[in-house]
Order: structure tokens, then C-alpha cells, then sequence
């Protein structure tokens, strides 16, 4: 076992790393759901052929999702160490 | 052969495993020019591509308790991220996504959302922590967490109901394509298609399983996306099919248009009203964050921050795929719209003659003027893909290799949902609560005695072709997002969570949904609000939540040693908490 980390400094970290949560699920709603209620007037604005309520059910969420994983990977990575609580 | 420096040379066995695996269908490519006949073609990329992942399997055979349940925790994120792309995708991703897509254009991409998104989740909720913990199963952690063996019985039913109707479609799915490249019965090709699944799996567990996954994605993958890119570039000039079906979705259109099609392809909310559309892609998403054959996948990884890294990478390797699929139903519909409708019955193309000999694509000239309408052509969401090379004139060799990459996902999806199984059976039930005193040797071999037999079972339930198990498949999400993601989610973000909760929370999820499923399919029950039961679990889900959070409430709050070793599961510092060999 590494050594203890004080209550205060576990407060902490895991403070920042429910806001990341909380942060990461709104985003994961708002390109799940919240977008996808406007598809029929987003199926006005056409690029390349693709109509825009249709590219982001098909697309669009599909890419955000992607970043967003790797992003929340790096970032709590980043509040780990900051906490000198990461993996070695 | 496969010690020690195996995992730094990961690139190299994998890069030439690929450039073999091109050059073995170059070499089909030629044999078949000479005149090979397709019969044959079709026999060489079966066995040749089960022969490979048997090899990998007996390579990867182990004695070790850690590796067989856990791969010795030493699989690298990315390749991980490979194994459970190919765990995810199963036969019928692979065959009928595209065709579902051709069928209900925008409504169909709920599906693509549902089984995408869920990562997400994997990814912010539970991967991490659960891989932190240790654990061998998803039921071990239940027991941890809420004390006891209750808690592990009632992970492990709902855990067999999610995944056991989800392996037997799978092996069905082998059956099929096995029976329509070799010509075997049906029978016969799901026992040969159980026989390659127990190869790879049975002596080397979840090490086997891995580095078997891993050879089948690249398969899988090769084989989706050629025949569009060729596709694509016969009919737009430009070999990115992904991009391109932008212009061929306008002509679809103006197509639809002249043809008086009252359902368009972009349109949403045409087969299901927005709250089924929105409903399906919640229990798929929460779903995906609940079936234990992915959530395991996380536990191999050789530390909590990889565990999180490879969430990212699975889903961009099954972004690739889902991606694609659109593309798939856009050039079919376009292909179908322009040079089948409109044309004389008695002089259509060939595929379509093809496929309609063996029923899948059915023609009822309902006017009897001899022209085929829209509305008399009906196709089976399986031909979409399969039939693609034939649309695109290639040679047979493309439709072996996509035969073969069908194979590959409808294997790496039974392989990995029958390790959960057999894992649960023989480390939850027979090692934790029959006979803890067993030693390693005798726990690998009820392991595997188990293994084969929950497959035969399986297969012998597949053989007997039930009629809806692709049905089934779409309840295993709701069953287990209803069953186990309220505990698992709750059991680390919320400390107060009791085992009294989490028990009841459980029982009222799983049997809410169970209930809706049952009685709506099965004793004529009415829908309620007219939710289709493939979303079953948008009743479970909040009756697993709130159940789980008024009994905590009333039952006195877990112990100080079970609020310290909710902490130690959130700091990823450490290893972890729960140690065996």
C-alpha cells in the first residue's frame, strides 16, 4: 500500500472529480438526447448533402462521444495527480 | 512462445497477423481467378479463420488462475480497447445494422446512438473503479460492496438472464452464416460454430478470449468497410463511403419524391414516436454500462488509468464500424431506388434474384402491371451487407471475406458472453459459495467443465431455432440496465447505499422489467403509454433507483470498514483492494 492520504486531501479530489462527472454527463446528455429533439429543424440546414438532424444521430453525437471519453481520461489523470493520488 | 516479451511485441505479431491475413485474401483473389470454385473459396476463409483463432487459443492456454479469469491484468489499452470492440460487435451489428438502417432510415439510428453512447458512461461511472477494486466478475463486486451472498445470488440471475438469450443469438448467428458459405445443414453448422467458439476460449479463458478478440476485430473490420469503400468510389468517384452518402442521401430524396415514398429516409419520428426513440436509446445506453461480458473486458487492464484510457479507445474502434453503417443503407437504398423500383419484373438484377431464391428478398407484384413499385419489394434487413459485393459486381472472394467477418463478430461476442456465464457459475457460485477451500487446479477445471457446458446448452437451445431470439436480444439491455446498473452505480458514487437497498433495488428492477417484457409479449398485457417492450427498462431502471434509495434511507448506513472501502475504491493509488491468485 502507498502511504495515507488524509481525509481532507481525499475530500478534495474527489470533489473535483465529481464535478468532472457531473460536467461529463451533461455533456453525454446534451449530444444523446438534447440535440436529437431538434432533428426535424435541424433536418433544414443541409451540408454536403447531409441533412444536420440526420448527420448528428448518424455522426456528429458519435464523434463527440469519442473525444469526450478520451478528454475525461486525460483530464482526471490531471486531477489524480494533482492529488499525488494517481497510479505510479 | 507467447511468455514474457509477447506483450511488448503486441505491434509487431498483430502487423504481421495483418499483412497474413491481406495476403491470404490476395491469394483467394488469384485462386479464384484460376478458377477455383466459390464453393470452395467460401470453405477456405471459414477454416482458415477459425483455424487462426483456435491456434491463438491453444497458444494462449494457462494453468494461472489470474490469467484465466483476468488475463493477468497486463492487457495494453489500446488492445484491450480492440478486444471489446469486438466483444460488442456481434452477428447481428455486423449483418443487420445497415439492413435495419435501410429499412427505417432516421428511426433506425437510435440504435446507433443506444450502443455507442453507453461508453460514455463505462468510461465516467464505473470502469475505473470497478478495475481499481479487482475483482475476477461484476457479481464479486456486489458481494463486496453489499455485503454478502445475496447480493452476488441476485447479480448472478440477472447477469445469466442478460447474457444467456444474448450468447444462444449469437451461435444462431453462426449457424446461419456457417450454413450459407459451407452448405452444411443448419444443425450441423451451429455444433461446427460452437466447436470453434470452445477452441479459443475454453483453455485459455479470458487470456485466450483477449488475444483471439483482438485477431477477430481486424478481421471484422477489413471485411466491413471494403466492399463500401469500393462502392463508394464505383458510384461517387471518391472511396470514403462515410463522407460521400451525404450527396447519394439528396438523390435519395428527390428520388423519394418522384416516387410518391411518403416515408423519407432523413425524416425522423417516422416508425417510432420520440418517446420510443428516446426511450431505446436510454435502456441501450445504460444497457451498454451494464452488460458484465464489457464490463469485464475493464478488469484486464494493467491499471486504473488505462482502464479509463481504453473505455476511449474500444469505442473509437467501434465508432469505425457504426460509422460506417449509415453509408451502408444509403448506397443500398440509392442502388435499390435507381436500378431496381421502376424496372420490369422479369428482367431485374441479378442479387436481387439471388437472394429472392432463398426467400430473403421477396417480390409481390400487388398491380400486376409487371413493373416492380416500392411497396412490392420487400428485403431482409440481413441482405443489405451480405448482398453490397454483389451489388457492386465484385468477385466472390469480397463476399467470403465479409462472410468471414461476420463469423469473426458473431464468435468474439459468444466467446466473451460465455466467459461471463461459465466465470459466474464457477467463481461466484461454485468457488465463493460452494467450496472456497478449492484449489486453483480443481477451480480451472470446474471452470472449464462449466464452460462447455452452459455452450452446449446454448447451442442446443439455438439449434432449435426459437422463433424470437432477435427480439431477445434487444431485452438482454433493458434486463440489465433494470437489474444491475442502479447497484453498480450507486455501490460507488453514493456511500449510503445499503445492502438492504441495493437487494431490493435489484429485485424490483430486474422484475419490473421482466414483468413488462413478459406480460406485454407473452400474456397480452397493453403497453403502458404505448412504450414498445424492446424499452423495457425505462420502467426498471427508475424502480431500481428508487427502490434502491428509500430502503438505504430506511436501514441504518453501511459501517465505517464499508465506508473506507468505498474510498479506497475512488483513489485509483494503491492496487487493488481485493488481491487473489
Amino acid at each position: 500500500m502507498a502511504e495515507k492520504i488524509s481525509p481532507e486531501k481525499a475530500e478534495a479530489h474527489w470533489s473535483k472529480t465529481r464535478a468532472l462527472m457531473w460536467t461529463s454527463l451533461a455533456i453525454w446528455f446534451l449530444s444523446s438526447f438534447f440535440v436529437h429533439f431538434f432533428a426535424p429543424s435541424l433536418n433544414k440546414i443541409v451540408i454536403f448533402g447531409f441533412p444536420l438532424g440526420f448527420y448528428m444521430a448518424a455522426q456528429g453525437s458519435l464523434i463527440i462521444f469519442v473525444v469526450l471519453i478520451f478528454w475525461f481520461a486525460i483530464k482526471q489523470n490531471k486531477i489524480d495527480e494533482e492529488f499525488g493520488v494517481a497510479e505510479d | 512462445m507467447l511468455k514474457g516479451d509477447f506483450i511488448s511485441n503486441l505491434g509487431k505479431v498483430y502487423g504481421i497477423y495483418t499483412g497474413g491475413f491481406i495476403g491470404f485474401v490476395i491469394v483467394l483473389a488469384i485462386l479464384e481467378q484460376m478458377g477455383v470454385p466459390n464453393q470452395i473459396i467460401g470453405y477456405l476463409f471459414v477454416f482458415m479463420t477459425i483455424g487462426i483463432y483456435a491456434l491463438i487459443g491453444v497458444l494462449s492456454r494457462t494453468a494461472q488462475i489470474s490469467e484465466y479469469y483476468v488475463a493477468g491484468r497486463r492487457v495494453p489499452a489500446i488492445y484491450n480497447g480492440m478486444a471489446t470492440g469486438s466483444d460488442w460487435m456481434s452477428g447481428a451489428s455486423f449483418v443487420g445494422m445497415a439492413g435495419t438502417l435501410y429499412l427505417l432510415g432516421y428511426d433506425g439510428l437510435a440504435f446507433v446512438l443506444g450502443w455507442t453512447g453507453g461508453y460514455v458512461l463505462v468510461a465516467v461511472l464505473l470502469a475505473p473503479y470497478l478495475r481499481k477494486f479487482g475483482a475476477f466478475t461484476v457479481p464479486d463486486f456486489l458481494a463486496v460492496r453489499y455485503g454478502g451472498n445475496i447480493a452476488r445470488s441476485v447479480g448472478i440471475i440477472v447477469l445469466i438472464s442478460c447474457s444467456f438469450t444474448y450468447v444462444t443469438a449469437q451461435i444462431y448467428a453462426t449457424g446461419i452464416i456457417t450454413s450459407r458459405f459451407l452448405g452444411l445443414s443448419f444443425e450441423v453448422a451451429v455444433f461446427a460454430g460452437l466447436l470453434g467458439i470452445l477452441l479459443c476460449s475454453m483453455l485459455g479463458g479470458m487470456r485466450a478470449v483477449t488475444w483471439t478478440q483482438v485477431a477477430q476485430y481486424i478481421i471484422l473490420i477489413i471485411a466491413y468497410l471494403t466492399p463500401v469503400v469500393i462502392l463508394s468510389a464505383q458510384i461517387t468517384g471518391v472511396p470514403i463511403p462515410q463522407l460521400m452518402y451525404g450527396g447519394i442521401l439528396e438523390k435519395i430524396s428527390v428520388l423519394e419524391g418522384q416516387m410518391g415514398i411518403v416515408k423519407s429516409h432523413v425524416q425522423p419520428f417516422t416508425t417510432y414516436d420520440p418517446l420510443n426513440y428516446f426511450a431505446l436509446i436510454l435502456c441501450l445506453m445504460l444497457g451498454t454500462a451494464s452488460l458484465p461480458h464489457i464490463l469485464m473486458r475493464y478488469f484486464t487492464t494493467p491499471s486504473v488509468r488505462e482502464a479509463r484510457i481504453s473505455v476511449g479507445w474500444s469505442l473509437l474502434f467501434i465508432f469505425l464500424l457504426y460509422f460506417t453503417a449509415p453509408s451502408y443503407a444509403a448506397f443500398a437504398k440509392y442502388e435499390v431506388l435507381t436500378n431496381v423500383v421502376g424496372q420490369p419484373i422479369a428482367s431485374l438484377p441479378a442479387w436481387v434474384k439471388a437472394w429472392g431464391d432463398i426467400g430473403l428478398v421477396t417480390i409481390k407484384d400487388a398491380n400486376l402491371d409487371g413493373i416492380l413499385q416500392w411497396a412490392e419489394l420487400n428485403i431482409n434487413t440481413d441482405v443489405i451487407v451480405l448482398a453490397t459485393p454483389e451489388i457492386a459486381g465484385l468477385p466472390y472472394v469480397v463476399a467470403g471475406l465479409v462472410a468471414a467477418g461476420g463469423l469473426a463478430a458473431a464468435l468474439s461476442t459468444a466467446d466473451g458472453l460465455l466467459l461471463a456465464i461459465a466465470n459466474a457459475l464457477s467463481h461466484d457460485i461454485y468457488y465463493k459459495m460452494v467450496d472456497p477451500k478449492a484449489d486453483s487446479k480443481r477451480r480451472l477445471i470446474v471452470a472449464r467443465v462449466l464452460l462447455v457446458f452452459v455452450a452446449v446448452i446454448a447451442a442446443w437451445l439455438a439449434s432449435t431455432k426459437p422463433s424470437d431470439i432477435l427480439s431477445m436480444v434487444a431485452w438482454a439491455f433493458s434486463i440489465a440496465a433494470s437489474g444491475l446498473f442502479a447497484p453498480l452505480v450507486l455501490g460507488v458514487w453514493w456511500k449510503r447505499a445499503t445492502s438492504a437497498g441495493a437487494v431490493c433495488g435489484m429485485i424490483a428492477g430486474f422484475g419490473v422489467c421482466m414483468f413488462y417484457l413478459v406480460g406485454t409479449q407473452y400474456g397480452g398485457m397493453q403497453t403502458w403509454f404505448g412504450v414498445r417492450n424492446i424499452s423495457a427498462g425505462l420502467f426498471g431502471i427508475p424502480a431500481a433507483f428508487v427502490v434502491t434509495w428509500v430502503v438505504s434511507l430506511l436501514t441504518p448506513a453501511p459501517s465505517k470498514d464499508m465506508q473506507d472501502f468505498v474510498d479506497s475504491i475512488r483513489l485509483p493509488r494503491g492496487g487493488p483492494i481485493m488481491q487473489e491468485n
